[in-house]
């Protein structure tokens, strides 16, 4: 069907409608957790979960509840909230949306469940710690803080060896707080299903390699729910085992994310949760697919560093040598590299004012990628969730003008 | 008065010219007072502070976004513009994300010889970050004898350590003495003398301060201003705290990085200096990028409003500050609690005008 005009309906990606029901019962699970005697830890999207796992806790991401809050466009309001409570409104907006649903029960699933404990890495930012700090004395809990030092130019040896201290103390602070001795060979089995979930993960991405791209960095945003909070689990590898298969047939078929895939891009950064329906047909009304992003691949880049025989070991690196968590030369070589992988001919950023990581940066990522790959890219000023920080109008400008070039260059 | 002249008509950037033309000596130019100082010192380099001073940007723009804190993009923009030419090369602690990444982009384009990073832990009540702390600092110690081979030895991390204890102690005595009502010095003098203190010779600037301490110290004042503490990061505005003080207040007290948390904390000198000099900043008085537990930075400031018999509170943050913003609403309730009123100041580049200023500053100085 490639080429021809693809009938909207078969378009659609089968497996969507198993990954809402999935996530509808770890909702339901994580907000019955205390009815069934279960403990409930938050954690940061990047921490260490395998853990949380095999100690038969319910971890629940903070984070992902701000993607709901914002795709379900509830930002804008939470966000004015949490500015009554006194916080700026320049601060990471997930933080802020979070914060302020928490006293109301606000958001689309009317608050996350009550924790037991919170267990905050600073990995992926500074505005975690703060963020846990500001709920640890909300709900009064305590917290778990695994320090990861930023990695300038390399991750140290006086690194690993304090990251290594942790992984003991947070194994003693979850023996402390759940009653009961880790089980070492539980652990075994979490690390193998975890690392399997994210090899699964990376292929699904990698299926985008082909030309048309079965799936966009759009789907990419919505599928990847699972290998953040399911990541360690046998259901986590279930669903991408079938969400691989779907792919791989939609390959086998020409089943394309847009119906004339003439142009691929890459994008940079979180996404606009509040309008990713907005900027995906824009960008297909030019014939450009956004075929592969730097933010879903988040979670399964580290799968050099992960090791199935010493998980727990491996965790060192496979949690500090993270993406946000290295220097702007090493993101932009990462960037360089799925530029070629995924073969795009143009990067799509993301300038988000509430990740200050994550943008702080862009501008020299961007040069790096013109000087030595030479393709045209386009800086979105956006926000992930407050939607008063998005301009339409100017963005479609800025849209049409970035697929100009990038048309009159293949002409 | 000589001395608080001096510091006042300091110009940071001629000055430290000056004295690496004059001594030879190798300069490094610092971001945050979380910078160990005291090893770079006893390398034998001159250590001073950028405090992001400039009126406008115009080359930082095409490297930082807009929503960076002027700190950050005006430290950069005086590196892009040349005027750090002088400079061999600039140390960045790990504090907030801005100038962790702040550090990739200035290594990247600020063409510098020397580049260190100080990656200390984020979370300072554990045995293993006391030792990651102490394991940095070594590392950085020895990244400081290979760049500039040199040796730096017990003897002159000691002569450090005292030099450095000297000063922090000078400095208290010198806030304490304006907290008792017995200093002639000004808000506005109390800000230079700080900044310079972070730029002079240290070895000169002991001296100095030893010898300016009787010339400021008054028999105790009836001061009827009220008694004002300031809250937040980098304070680079002298005017504010003349604003202050035309407002019918006085500032006797801060939890800032150009104020007390700069001086507060000792050095052991019966172990280790290195050691010690590690366990200062694991234990020196937080800024919010860091933690020590929940309720650290509420205790210590709440200490400091009874200790120094402090009458309201002035949130003095820069704006896009993300660590001293999130504090904000918990500190203030916690003031809420004992009474103190307080207001929140948000500083960009440039003040607003002197009229909106002391509007807002007599309208809060009169309610207290």
């Amino acid at each position: 069907m490639s080429g021809e005009m693809q009938d909207k309906k078969d378009n659609r990606i089968k497996s969507v409608k198993r990954m809402k029901e999935i996530m509808t019962n770890y909702y339901i699970d994580a907000k019955t957790a205390a009815q069934n005697n279960k403990k409930v830890g938050w954690i940061t999207s990047g921490g260490p979960v395998e853990p949380l796992l095999v100690m038969d806790v319910i971890p629940v991401y903070p984070e992902n509840h701000g993607a709901m809050i914002g795709a379900s466009k509830m930002g804008v309001q939470l966000c004015e909230k949490s500015e009554e409570m006194g916080y700026c409104r320049d601060l990471c907006s997930y933080a802020r949306s979070d914060i302020a649903a928490a006293p109301i029960n606000g958001g689309p699933i009317g608050g996350l469940p009550r924790p037991d404990f919170l267990i905050c890495c600073n990995n992926i930012c500074g505005t975690v710690l703060k963020w846990y700090e500001v709920q640890a004395r909300y709900f009064n809990v305590p917290l778990f803080i695994f320090d990861t030092p930023f990695c300038h130019k390399e991750i140290t040896q006086e690194a690993k060896d304090y990251v290594g201290a942790q992984i003991v103390e947070y194994i003693t602070f979850l023996e402390e707080h759940c009653g009961k001795k880790f089980d070492y060979d539980k652990a075994k089995e979490v690390g193998k299903l975890s690392i399997q979930g994210q090899r699964l993960w990376q292929a699904v991405l990698d299926t985008t390699m082909h030309k048309p791209a079965p799936m966009s960095a759009f789907d990419a945003f919505f599928h990847l729910a699972l290998i953040v909070t399911l990541r360690g689990t046998q259901i986590a590898v279930d669903y991408y085992t079938e969400l691989l298969q779907e792919m791989k047939e939609r390959n086998a078929h020409g089943i394309s994310a847009i119906p004339n895939e003439k142009y691929r891009l890459l994008w940079d950064n979180l996404p606009v949760w509040y309008k990713t329906k907005w900027l995906s047909e824009t960008f297909a009304s030019h014939d450009a697919c956004l075929v592969a992003d730097t933010y879903t691949t988040a979670w399964c880049r580290q799968l050099d560093y992960l090791d199935e025989n010493d998980f727990l070991k491996s965790m060192i690196e496979g949690y500090t040598a993270i993406y946000l968590n290295i220097g702007v030369d090493q993101m932009a070589d990462a960037v360089i590299g799925m530029v070629d992988k995924y073969d795009v001919d143009g990067l799509v950023m993301h300038s988000n004012r509430s990740c200050k990581p994550y943008s702080l940066g862009q501008y020299d990522i961007q040069r790096i990628v013109q000087k030595k790959r030479n393709i045209p890219s386009l800086i979105i000023e956006a926000d992930m969730l407050d939607e008063r920080n998005f301009s339409e109008s100017q963005i479609l400008t800025r849209i049409e003008a970035f697929m100009e070039i990038i048309k009159n260059k293949r002409k | 008065m000589d001395i608080i002249k001096s510091f006042e008509n300091l110009n940071p950037y001629e000055y430290v010219a000056s004295i690496k033309k004059a001594t030879g000596k190798s300069v490094l130019a610092y971001m945050c007072s979380y910078t160990p100082e005291e090893v770079i010192y006893a390398a034998g380099i001159h250590p001073f502070r950028i405090f992001g001073m400039v009126d406008a940007i115009a080359k930082a723009d095409a490297y930082l976004q807009v929503y960076s804190c002027s700190l950050v993009r005006g430290a950069l923009e005086d590196a892009l513009s040349g005027k750090l030419s002088f400079v061999d090369g600039a140390v960045f602690p790990h504090t907030c994300d801005s100038i962790q990444r702040l550090s990739d982009v200035w290594r990247l384009n600020a063409g510098m010889k020397h580049h260190f990073d100080v990656v200390w832990a984020v979370k300072l009540n554990t045995d293993s970050a006391k030792k990651y702390m102490y394991d940095v600092l070594a590392k950085f110690v020895k990244e400081l004898q290979d760049a500039f081979g040199i040796t730096i030895t017990n003897e002159k991390l000691e002569k450090a350590v005292s030099t450095y204890n000297e000063i922090r102690s000078l400095l208290k005595t010198i806030w304490q003495l304006k907290s008792d009502n017995k200093s002639t010095l000004n808000g506005s003098q109390m800000n230079a003398l700080i900044k310079a203190a972070m730029v002079w010779d240290r070895d000169e600037l002991a001296g100095m301060l030893k010898n300016l301490i009787p010339s400021i110290e008054l028999s105790p004042k009836n001061e009827k201003a009220k008694r004002i503490m300031l809250i937040g990061g980098i304070c680079n505005h002298p005017d504010i705290y003349t604003y202050i003080e035309d407002s019918g207040g006085v500032v006797v007290w801060d939890d800032l990085c150009t104020g007390s948390r700069y001086f507060e904390g000792q050095i052991a000198t019966d172990s280790n200096p290195l050691q010690a000099i590690a366990n200062r900043y694991y234990e020196r008085n937080i800024c919010p990028a860091k933690h020590r537990d929940l309720n650290t930075r509420v205790e210590t400031i709440t200490s400091m409003i009874r200790e120094h018999n402090v009458q309201g509170a002035i949130f003095l943050y820069l704006k896009f500050c993300d660590p001293h913003s999130f504090d904000y609403p918990y500190i203030k309730e916690a003031l809420d609690t004992m009474g103190i009123p307080s207001t929140l100041l948000e500083l960009e580049l440039q003040l607003p005008s002197e009229g909106q200023m002391k509007t807002r500053l007599e309208a809060f100085i009169d309610m207290i």
